[in-house]
This record gives structure tokens, C-alpha cells and sequence, in this order.
């Protein structure tokens, strides 16, 4: 009896294998690895020095330290969220596209880099499609645009901002201000950006597409 | 020899215009508070240090070979290409901005133009262009322009790395035609 004590005593229970945590995904602060943004940066380091890009904002800082510094970019930020913002709560979401291009007035094939994040999911279909005629515009042939694309239409949901971790990872984190999400289907987006490819299109985690399209 | 309170010694003399380094071209409205030292300012009597203060409005050309910290309203042009400008959180500038380093805690519309860096620090605003070898923007700054850097470090025509991403996070490729590609949500 003793000496079954003994064994038993001696005996472990087999230890509960560590089972390695998933990164963290805490939700509105995740850190999502990013497929597109290393090809983005290498169509941009392609281009003619120094590359010309316009971030959608909000800016944030070490975005600019990323890009300014490493890659020498001219960087180009205009805070359409903050305009987004402003037409949501006056209600004059017609004249976004106008105010968009107002605010963005570059020359034809001018810009060699696009990071429009997710400004488009907060556009019905025909604003979409003029403001991003405009980018397609703008593009210098062989730039790319980067944006993020909602699967599924949110009847309200938070503006996020983007910050860039690595080469191959974004900081996904909660901007202030909300509004509807508008879900446009592939075949849609490639018909806003006519004269652009589809380069890659990658499905998140976070229920989002990451799509680079280039000019070619 | 003996101790010299290099603290307590004003970097501006008190009477108006006394500023020598400093000149307000096209208008002379220079409020003599401006560089009068206040018992808030210990920090910023050092020498070689001048403030203008909240009370001032300043419409003209700033030359100057000092740091200086504005507080108060500028328009027009700020040269201070050897040295430091702050701008203060009272501090409103509508100016071309050259100098070594700007640092920026109120608003400046205007282009800024530093040798050295560019901060903007939390509730910093800035409306217009920046051209500098570095630039810091803190957590919410506002910046809208853009941004001019020279490259540091990386060479002109250098690729970022393309490896892929690590497995638990990355995300599934998916067809850009439509099919999802049953990636885990």
C-alpha cells in the first residue's frame, strides 16, 4: 500500500503542455501581420527617388519616422478621416468626393504610392468610385495603392487607424469617430479602380481584405 | 572664482525693442511684457534663450542667432537658422519657419524648414509643409501636408525585406476575384 503510495507520489501527471498563445489579437489593438505592405514598400522603392506617397491619415508618428526615414518618401497627409468625420455628422456625405479632390490635388501620375487604409469602406458605391478614379488618376505607372476592405456591411463602426510595426506587420488601433461600413465586393472594387490590377488581395482575421493594386 | 547666478540674469533686457538679435520688420507691436522675465520663466531666462510671451503679437521677419520660445501670436517670417525655436502651447504662428530644430507644442500654419528635427508634440498642430532629416509627431498631433526627409541609414534603391509573415497571424491569400480564401477569422 505504502509502496503504491510511494509510486503513485512519484508519478506526475504528465505536464500541461505550454500550447504557445496566439500573438496578441486584443481586438481594436491587434497586431495583424501585413502581406501587402512589404510589396508595397518594394513597388514604392522601385520607383524613381524619392518616391512621392500620400497617407489618408490619421498621421501617426512613427508611420512618418517608418517612411521618411527609411525609405526617404515624400510624404503627402491629409486627414480624410477627419473629413469623413466632419461630412458624417453634417450630413453632406454627397460632397465628400468633391471635397476629396480638392484636398488632393496632384497631377496626373504624380504619386507613386497610395495607403488609402479603410476610407473606402466608409463610402457608398458612387462616392467610392469618383474618389478612387481620382487615385487611379494621380498614380504614376508602376505605383500601388494599399488599402483595407470590409467583408461584411457594420451599421456603425469606429474609425481605426493603422500604424506601421514592421515591414511585415500593422498595428490595427481605434481612431475616435464612428460610421456606417460599407462592404464592396471584389468585382466592385476592381470596377472603382479601372486602369489598376489587382497585384494582391489577402482575407485578415479581422474580417478585412488587404488589396494592393498597382498601375501598370 | 566666485559663484556667477547665471539663472537669475534675464536673456532680454526689460525695456521694449531691446531685443538686438531679434527684429520685427514690417511691425514693431513687440509687447516690452514680452521679454520681461516673469517668475514663471526661470527656465527660459537662460542665456541665449528669448520668450515672447502670450501678450504679444509679433507681424514681420524674426531673425535671430537665439533660441527662442513663442508663446504668442506670430505672422509672417521666423529665421533661426543656428538655433532652437519652441513653439509653446499659446503659441500661434503663421509663418515660413527656418531653423535648426522646431520644436512645436502649440499651431504653426505655415512652412517649416529645420537642419536638424521637426517635433510635434501632443496637441502640436501644424497646417503645412515640413522639410527636415527628422521628424517626430507625437500621439495626437495634428499634421495635415506633407512631409520631406532625407534618407537615413537606407540606400536610395533598397528593397524592404518580402519575407512572410509569421503563421499564427498571417492571413490567408484570397483570390481577387471574389472566392474566399476560408481563412480563420
Amino acid at each position: 500500500m505504502l509502496s503504491d503510495l510511494l509510486r503513485w507520489g512519484t508519478k506526475r501527471a504528465p505536464e500541461t503542455t505550454a500550447v504557445p498563445k496566439p500573438p496578441a489579437v486584443k481586438g481594436i489593438e491587434a497586431i495583424i501581420s501585413s502581406k501587402g505592405l512589404p510589396k508595397f514598400l518594394s513597388a514604392l522603392s522601385n520607383q524613381p527617388s524619392p518616391a512621392s506617397l500620400i497617407d489618408f491619415g490619421p498621421v501617426i508618428g512613427t508611420n512618418v519616422a517608418y517612411l521618411g526615414e527609411r525609405l526617404g518618401c515624400k510624404l503627402f497627409i491629409e486627414d480624410l478621416t477627419n473629413e469623413l468625420s466632419r461630412h458624417l455628422k453634417s450630413g453632406t456625405m454627397d460632397a465628400l468626393p468633391d471635397a476629396v479632390e480638392l484636398r488632393l490635388r496632384h497631377g496626373d501620375a504624380s504619386v507613386d504610392g497610395i495607403l488609402c487604409w479603410d476610407f473606402f469602406d466608409f463610402l457608398k458605391k458612387p462616392a467610392a468610385q469618383r474618389v478612387a478614379q481620382h487615385l487611379v488618376n494621380m498614380l504614376r505607372p508602376g505605383g500601388a495603392i494599399m488599402g483595407y476592405f470590409a467583408i461584411s456591411d457594420v451599421e456603425r463602426s469606429n474609425f481605426m487607424k493603422y500604424e506601421i510595426v514592421d515591414d511585415q506587420s500593422m498595428r490595427h488601433r481605434q481612431h475616435t469617430g464612428s460610421g456606417a461600413r460599407h462592404a464592396h465586393p471584389n468585382r466592385e472594387i476592381i470596377r472603382m479602380f479601372e486602369g489598376l490590377t489587382v497585384a494582391e488581395s489577402f482575407l485578415l482575421k479581422n474580417n478585412s481584405r488587404e488589396i494592393l493594386l498597382r498601375k501598370k | 572664482m566666485w559663484k556667477r547666478d547665471d539663472a537669475a540674469k534675464p536673456a532680454v533686457p526689460a525695456a521694449p525693442g531691446a531685443a538686438p538679435t531679434h527684429t520685427a520688420t514690417t511691425s514693431p507691436a513687440v509687447d516690452a511684457a514680452a521679454t520681461r522675465p516673469t517668475a514663471g520663466d526661470a527656465r527660459g531666462l537662460e542665456r541665449n534663450a528669448v520668450n515672447i510671451g502670450k501678450s504679444v503679437v509679433v507681424k514681420g521677419e524674426l531673425n535671430g542667432s537665439e533660441d527662442l520660445t513663442i508663446e504668442g501670436q506670430v505672422e509672417g517670417k521666423i529665421e533661426l537658422r543656428q538655433n532652437v525655436l519652441t513653439i509653446g502651447p499659446n503659441g500661434r504662428v503663421k509663418a515660413q519657419i527656418f531653423a535648426k530644430a522646431v520644436i512645436i507644442l502649440g499651431e504653426v500654419t505655415g512652412n517649416v524648414t529645420a537642419t536638424e528635427k521637426v517635433d510635434i508634440r501632443d496637441n502640436g498642430s501644424v497646417d503645412g509643409d515640413i522639410a527636415s532629416p527628422r521628424v517626430a509627431i507625437a500621439e495626437g498631433a495634428h499634421f495635415r501636408g506633407s512631409i520631406d526627409m532625407q534618407k537615413a541609414g537606407a540606400k536610395p534603391g533598397e528593397k524592404p525585406e518580402t519575407k512572410p509573415a509569421g503563421a499564427s497571424t498571417s492571413p490567408a491569400p484570397q483570390s481577387p476575384a471574389g472566392a474566399p480564401a476560408g481563412a480563420a477569422r
